[in-house]
């Protein structure tokens, strides 16, 4: 794992001007989760327009740079989507999302913070039940 | 500064066996010891002994075996409460710190406190001596309160005061901050708190295994510490306690060993400290956290200490050059154990630890189980350095040549 090539000039840029950034004044989704290791945030608002669609999102948290741009680039993808795309991001969508950085298991968790928030707000709007897994259970 | 060395770094470096590996093809820089820390041989090769020489079990069995492990087993009972200052019987094996705290919660704090007591902690505790009393406190329909900090990372004895005032049932203090380094006057804060009719507890996983303590002097009712902090493995410590309130509380866990007789309808408890060691206890560790206990005497911990304290000053001096270094913690070096938790500029500690790891070098980043001390610094996470017998100036030089690795990553 090269830490040059984690840190790539895409990740330290959304982590120092993150994207969507903020909070909704009306929003139908609000879900928030934290990495207990790294003491990361992350929280999602999700206003839902006609058609099922991500009219608008926004999220604030704190944390390391991975975790802080991840969640800014799904933001960003996510505008516009209908809420049933959700459904369909991966983990690998996540680390495509992100330039494939070689992140070691314990760094995966911050990664794929922003979409575990993401999937459990939608989810759970949708009347369904989100189970995440970080891969941790592998390697534990 | 003066680089100059306590110890003969290069021989005792020759005693920690995993200090011959590398990481990501790097010399391994082991700055994680407030966390856990390294080995020596003595420890391993002790385990080793007991497995392959005379594995049996304690204090039932007749045979040569079992004799030997009770004799070795007892030999490190005594020689570890030796070495804090107490007497064999005052100490009770326990699994580390964290289990020592929850028994007091258990076999004192259930019986003891009433409703509408009060308990007091500390903004500086590790969880461990948070979490117990939250749990008691709600058990028992009693409130608990901190004692705040100032400024500088030290206790607010100010606001100790105010609480003791409320006449607490408890006082659970740290005796050193594995996050700040802070070395509180436990000696003051026991006698206080005792006058004010609270029973002390004083959490020692950081203060043990770094300079010399000696728990008769300031006299706690209970005293902690945990044998993977101080070179011994993981999973034995110690619960300290005078052997009259040791007799006074409830058992914690039931089973074998705690018991002198039992009946179907109650049982009898054994002496302390027994009453509270239920089942099989872990002798190969306590008698490897004995051979620890050895090796730490051999060396002596006051020139333990005095070998931290210089390296707490170097790190401070020159890792204070970076531009963007800020770190926590009393600048009082009476006051302040080898550790260095700090930040640097707007790099997350985890992203630092990342790029650390990268060049062989570990840290800690993160929260330390101190949330609340952390809610407090009003930071998310800090990274944090921390020395033991085998690390060397040109540690904290590969630290600072790593921070500023990072530095060039993140464009500071």
């Amino acid at each position: 794992m090269s830490s040059a090539d984690i840190y790539r000039e895409l990740i330290l840029d959304y982590y120092r001007n993150p994207r969507n950034f903020g909070k909704l004044e009306k929003f139908d989704i609000d879900a928030r989760d934290t990495n207990p290791l790294c003491g990361d945030e992350i929280e999602i608002q999700i206003r839902v327009g006609e058609g099922q669609r991500i009219e608008d999102i926004k999220f604030v948290g704190k944390g390391c740079a991975i975790s802080q741009a991840s969640a800014s680039m799904l933001t960003e993808l996510a505008k516009g989507k209908k809420l049933d795309w959700v459904k369909d991001v991966s983990k690998e969508d996540v680390f495509k999302m992100l330039g494939n950085p070689d992140l070691g298991p314990s760094r995966v968790k911050c990664a794929l913070l922003g979409m575990k928030v993401l999937k459990t707000g939608v989810y759970g709007y949708l009347g369904a039940h989100y189970e995440h897994s970080d891969g941790s259970e592998d390697t534990a | 500064m003066l680089k100059t060395e306590v110890f003969d770094i290069e021989k005792i470096r020759a005693d920690f066996p995993i200090l011959n590996r590398t990481v990501n093809g790097k010399r391994l820089v082991y700055l994680d010891n407030s966390n856990t820390t390294q080995k020596p041989k003595a420890v391993i090769d002790a385990l080793v002994d007991y497995y392959s020489r005379y594995n049996s079990n304690v204090h039932r069995a007749v045979y040569a075996l079992a004799e030997e492990a009770t004799k070795s087993y007892e030999g490190a009972r005594r020689k570890i409460a030796g070495f804090v200052g107490v007497a064999a019987k005052e100490l009770v094996f326990v699994r580390g710190t964290t289990e020592a705290t929850n028994l007091v919660r258990f076999a004192w704090g259930e019986t003891n406190v009433k409703k509408g007591d009060l308990l007091v902690s500390t903004l500086m505790e590790h969880h461990s001596n948070i979490v117990p009393w939250q749990l008691l406190a709600k058990s028992r329909g009693a409130t608990l309160k901190f004692v705040g900090l100032r400024p500088d990372g030290t206790l607010d004895m100010e606001s100790f005061e105010n609480l003791l005032r409320e006449s607490p049932k408890i006082v659970a203090v740290t005796h050193c901050s594995n996050v700040l380094g802070t070395i509180n006057d436990v000696a003051k804060i026991c006698a206080k708190a005792s006058a004010a009719g609270a029973i002390t507890l004083v959490d020692g996983a950081q203060a043990v295994p770094h300079m010399p303590v000696d728990i008769k002097s300031f006299k706690p009712d209970f005293y902690a510490f945990s044998g993977h902090k101080m070179l011994g493995p993981t999973g034995i410590g110690a619960l300290i306690a005078r052997r009259e309130l040791l007799e006074g509380m409830e058992p914690f866990q039931g089973g074998g060993e705690m018991i002198r007789e039992v009946f179907l309808d109650h049982s009898t408890w054994n002496d302390v400290p027994y009453k509270f060691e239920a089942g099989t206890v872990n002798i190969a560790d306590a008698i490897g956290l004995g051979a620890a206990v050895d090796y730490l005497a051999n060396l002596g911990m006051g020139k333990v200490r005095d070998h931290e304290v210089r390296l707490l000053d170097y790190a401070l001096q020159t890792l204070g050059e970076l531009k963007g270094f800020h770190q926590y913690g009393p600048l009082d070096r009476k006051k302040r154990a080898g550790v260095v938790s700090f930040n640097f500029a707007d790099v997350h500690p985890h992203d630092l630890a990342t790029v650390l790891d990268e060049e062989g070098i570990a840290i800690r980043s993160g929260h330390h189980c101190a949330q609340p001390l952390m809610r407090w610094l009003d930071v998310p996470a800090t990274s944090r350095a921390s020395f033991h017998v085998y690390n060397s100036y040109d540690d904290v030089d590969a630290l600072k040549a790593g921070i500023m690795k990072a530095g060039d990553i993140f464009r500071v």
